[in-house]
């Protein structure tokens, strides 16, 4: 199994447990976690599941594709360097306590 | 045309499909009016047939598990959308109109065209739009609370998005009749040759030849949707060819189905008056309300997909130019995925519905309809006390999308 700590904007955090291959996105759907909101239910055409993954992890998940970057570009929060789509990032033995975090709005 | 082509018979646009043995056969019509209007046995019995089934009335596959229909529909190399959406295949027939570059696309193509609606429809862009839904759903809703009895379909369904996405788009010229049926038309045009598309086709040239006057740049405003797909013209990311071709795209799939998922909407709300209690109680499930009425009643029930080479359906072998209808409609009924299906829950999420499709192709549009409708279902929560039918409901047939054709109901105002 694989952690996933996810952050909110008030500082208070939840911690998840997920089995490789399903996405950070649908692990946080799965347990109801505030400000995933993800309408699109994956589909890469809603920016709603935009999350930052925390520094600590930087460099350790996989790029982000080009499609994935024009849809950040469209979301309510500010894209960084930093930013996921979540239900494009995919959870990996690798990622085990992994943390991101949820930005203050996301439509 | 080809020789090869000259000698097929094709069957309703498409070339002749002999279903692997293994394939069960499914023998209804799901295109006979009364099973449109009221689907949900047909969606059943497509459940139940297994995973994907062969029906042989239009000689093609149909998958409404939701499993099998999200990967069959979402999986675009296999199954790809630039050979039609409905039951003529563009290799073999010529098209009634010009494709639309990204709904019958692929990629690349289909890349650089939905990268530009991506960009004009984002969650950013809605939020500017979103005042001047709240004032125009006031609008609309103050008209009626006077009323006794109000028609749901035309006086609220239709009257709200063709008053606020024309504006949106920022079109010169406005003729509510013509968008709303410009979409009807389209829709049923990728049903099978029956009555239905005959009488569409019937009424295309007068509409489409609007519609695409509507679209020339000239009759557009420098500041709204359609400016943005022009403005990408001129950076040359797309030509200002396809960028009409776009602008046309939103009147197609912008305006009939918006109208539907209100319709949908108040009806659902008109059927489980503790649902609409609950949102009354808490506007913000405004959002995911609107997501559980996609769920249950499927605006937009069945596209379908083109096999472009020899592939698979759930290890059933589907060969190359088959046609598979992929019904939207029974997937988001699949109690598999659901657990209660037919219970209308408005705080439910239905996270991966079909109703907005899924993959490279899920709607492009669905920000903005979901603003619309937040807009609107909030309005009305804070004016309206109940929503109550006034008459029986009816369903209005169409090849692809399920939407009232009248809804009769009492508006009880707070
Ligand atoms: S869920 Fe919509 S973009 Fe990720």
């Amino acid at each position: 199994m694989v952690k996933v700590t996810y952050r909110q904007p008030d500082g208070s955090e939840q911690t998840l447990e997920g089995k490789p291959g399903d996405s950070v996105m649908q692990l946080a759907i799965g347990a109801g976690v505030p400000g995933i909101v993800a309408e699109c239910g994956g589909s890469m055409a809603c920016a709603t599941c935009h999350v930052y993954v925390d520094d600590a992890w930087t460099g350790k998940t996989d790029t982000r594709s080009e499609s994935e970057e024009d849809m950040l570009d469209c979301a309510m929060a500010e894209m960084k360097d930093s930013s996921r789509l979540s239900c494009q990032l995919r959870l990996t033995e690798a990622l085990d306590g992994l943390v991101v975090h949820i930005p203050e709005e996301q439509f | 045309m080809t020789g090869k082509e000259t000698t097929m018979t094709l069957i309703e646009g498409h070339a002749p499909l002999t279903p692997d043995a293994s394939i069960p056969v499914l023998d209804v019509d799901p295109y006979d009016e009364t099973v449109l209007a009221d689907p949900f046995s047909w969606y059943a019995a497509l459940r139940e047939a297994g995973p994907v089934a062969f029906i042989p009335r239009y000689n093609v596959l149909a998958v409404g598990r939701y499993e099998e229909t999200r990967q069959t529909f979402s999986d675009h190399e296999n199954f790809v959308s630039s050979r039609g959406i409905g039951f003529n295949d563009f290799k073999l027939e010529k098209p009634w109109r010009p494709p639309s570059i990204i709904l019958e696309a692929d990629p690349p193509d289909h890349t650089k065209t939905r990268r530009v609606m991506s960009k004009a429809l984002s969650p950013k862009v809605v939020r500017t739009l979103m005042d001047d839904f709240r004032a125009a759903a006031e609008e609309v809703v103050d008209a009626l609370l006077e009323r006794s009895e109000v028609e749901g379909v035309v006086e609220i369904a239709e009257a709200f998005p063709t008053r606020v996405f024309p504006r949106a788009v920022g079109m010169r010229d406005v003729n509510p009749r013509h968008l709303v049926d410009y979409g009807a038309i389209v829709f049923n045009a990728v049903g099978p040759d029956n009555a239905l598309r005959r009488a569409a086709m019937a009424r295309a040239p007068e509409v489409a030849a609007w519609i695409n006057a509507a679209c020339a740049r000239d009759r557009l405003t420098d500041d709204g949707l359609g400016a943005l797909v022009y403005g990408a013209a001129d950076e040359g990311e797309i030509t200002p060819d396809e960028a009409a071709m776009l602008v046309r795209s939103f009147l197609s799939a912008g305006v009939d189905t918006t109208v539907t998922g209100i319709g949908n909407a108040l009806w659902c709300f008109s059927q489980n008056p503790d649902q609409w209690e609950a949102l009354k109680a808490d506007p913000s499930l405004a959002r995911p309300a609107f997501e559980e009425v996609l769920r249950i009643t499927s605006p937009v029930h069945t596209f379908l997909r083109t096999a472009n080479l020899d592939t698979e359906i759930a290890g059933h072998p589907v060969p190359e130019s088959a046609k598979v209808l992929c019904v939207l409609g029974a997937a988001n009924m699949d109690p598999e995925k659901w657990g209660d299906p037919e219970a209308f829950r408005i705080d439910r999420r239905p996270v991966g519905h079909m109703a907005f499709g899924a993959g490279i192709h899920g709607c492009v549009g669905q920000n903005i309809a979901r603003g619309e409708l937040e807009a609107l279902l909030s309005v009305m929560a804070e004016k309206v006390d109940r929503i109550e039918p006034a008459g029986p409901a009816r369903w209005r047939p169409n090849n692809a999308i399920r939407a009232l054709d009248r809804l009769p109901l009492k508006l009880i105002p707070n």
